[in-house]
């Protein structure tokens, strides 16, 4: 399949938008069992407003949080697909761009030196764009994530040491999410990352937070069973939704993680907030659509 | 607890008279601020023509559309969606919002410090909490951007909206030295080396 770059800069465009105002299923589930298993009178007005604010998103057709974040675009390539790179991500610029002048979009988006706002959601090496690889025969998928930045200023590595063991990784995953309190805008999905490199290692938090489904586990057993560990413990916390109290401090905990050094023992977290924004499109040789 | 539904400004004695665990509805001048505003304001010596005495600023930075200047949009903006950013990176700007400004009434998510909590009980003011991420919900109670100043910082320019019925807010600080957040804190704080046992992490 060779790729029609046009219906990627139309992807990229609509999938802004798209991410921004329709919160994914899952997610709203996730809501809804929460408010369920609430026991806190104040944490269950705080969750009841935030699935009203849904509704109202949904009538008004309003982006649910003010917040346009840190554009990410995570393109994945399937067998046979063919497209120059440049040009790939100039459309994905593009559209970003078109996404943010014709809705309009707040830019969030500014140089780190001077502040610059160029008002474009785009800058210097944004949106970020990753690519990863597939077996699905002709197809591009492009997923969309608008990195909302209160979740995204708790972002945390530390670089423990084997002899600090697999304590060190819980008990920095707690204290992550005592640290961030209400900041995060709780309940969040509570991406772990555990090894890699430094940078693989926060990289991997990200994607656990911010691209993985409720409800998906971990590939790998361990990982799986950290993250049942975790997503029970960190709710026993008692931070509660926006840091005012109550069961519901997270979701769940994601894990993803990656072989490290023999000398390593890194641990990153990520945090996704409740309004978790993403949005996926498929490019095939039918042509262009969008995941629910 | 009590609920009050309040015309803006406040007074002291009002924003005194509030508590931990009360909620307030605001109706008239909301005042929209955030990090560049602030930065401008209080450290690059930028002063507003706008006058904040008694209102309420609220930590938020909108999606707005530029639009001709009339009657409905007298700043030449349409609000598009009107949210609530993270208060806590601007604590240092509260003390000169209320000493400088006047300002008696906080909104925002997530709470402050000890630092406003001191100005809080010093000056007379309270911080509104509002649930962040629930934006479309706030816009509903926006009526009309009246005026923008420090304009060239857009979309961190300082804004002066109309509101109706915006709320309710709950008193997550008050003038007493109530924090509803430093309640949870330390609350979790207790909680910590239950939870790290569960894990078999010793404290």
């Amino acid at each position: 399949m060779k790729v029609d770059l046009q219906a990627v800069e139309e992807a990229a465009r609509a999938l802004y938008i798209r991410a921004l105002k329709v919160l994914p299923p899952d997610v709203k589930q996730g809501l809804e069992r929460l408010a369920a298993a609430e026991t806190q009178p104040r944490a269950r007005q705080v969750l009841g407003t935030i699935r009203h604010n849904i509704a109202v998103a949904e009538q008004t057709e309003n982006l649910t949080c003010q917040d346009t974040g840190i554009p990410i675009y995570n393109v994945t390539v399937g067998r046979g697909v063919q497209f120059d790179g440049v040009d790939l991500e100039a459309a994905i610029v593009r559209g970003c761009t078109r996404a943010t002048r014709e809705h309009p979009l707040r830019s969030s988006v500014v140089h780190p030196i001077t502040r610059v706002n160029d008002h474009t959601s785009c800058g210097t090496r944004i949106p970020v764009i990753n690519v990863a690889f597939s077996d699905r025969p002709h197809e591009l998928a492009i997923e969309m994530i608008p990195k909302g930045s209160g979740s995204e200023n708790n972002t945390f590595l530390r670089m423990a040491i084997p002899a600090e063991g697999v304590a060190a990784i819980k008990a920095f995953v707690v204290d992550c999410v005592i640290a961030a309190g209400g900041k995060t805008c709780p309940p969040t999905i509570v991406g772990v990352g555990i090894g890699g490199s430094g940078d693989l290692c926060v990289h991997l938090a990200k994607i656990a937070a911010t691209s993985r489904p409720l409800g998906s586990r971990c590939a790998d057993a361990e990982g799986a069973k950290l993250e049942d560990e975790l997503s029970a413990a960190v709710n026993e916390l008692g931070v509660g939704p926006q840091g005012l109290g109550g069961d519901s401090t997270a979701f769940a905990v994601h894990v993803e993680l990656a072989a490290t050094h023999i000398t390593m023992n890194p641990v990153a977290v990520n945090m996704q907030c409740h309004a978790v924004r993403r949005a996926t499109a498929r490019l095939t040789p039918a042509g262009l659509s969008y995941d629910a | 607890m009590s609920h009050h539904d309040v015309d803006t400004p406040v007074t002291e004695a009002q924003a005194r008279a509030w508590r931990v665990g009360d909620t307030v509805t605001l109706n008239g001048l909301l005042f929209g601020i955030r990090d560049r505003t602030q930065i401008e304001m209080f450290d690059r010596g930028r002063k507003t023509r706008l006058n904040l005495q008694g209102h309420a600023v609220i930590h938020t930075a909108p999606n707005v559309r530029r639009v001709p200047v009339s009657a409905k949009f007298p700043a030449g903006y349409e609000p598009i969606c009107v949210g609530t950013t993270t208060s806590d990176r601007m604590e240092r700007f509260t003390r000169p919002l209320m000493t400088q400004y006047g300002v008696r009434m906080i909104i925002g998510k997530g709470g402050l410090r000890d630092g406003s909590q001191a100005a809080f009980q010093e000056l007379g003011g309270v911080y509104l909490a509002i649930i962040g991420g629930t934006a479309a919900l706030e816009t509903t109670w926006i009526e009309a951007i009246e005026d923008v100043d420090l304009d060239d910082v857009n979309p961190e320019s300082l804004w002066q909206f109309r509101v109706k019925s915006f709320g309710p807010l709950l008193v997550g600080m008050d003038s007493h030295g109530g924090s509803l957040y430093r309640e949870v804190a330390s609350e979790t704080q207790r909680r910590r080396a239950d939870v790290l046992a569960s894990l078999g992490v010793k404290a």
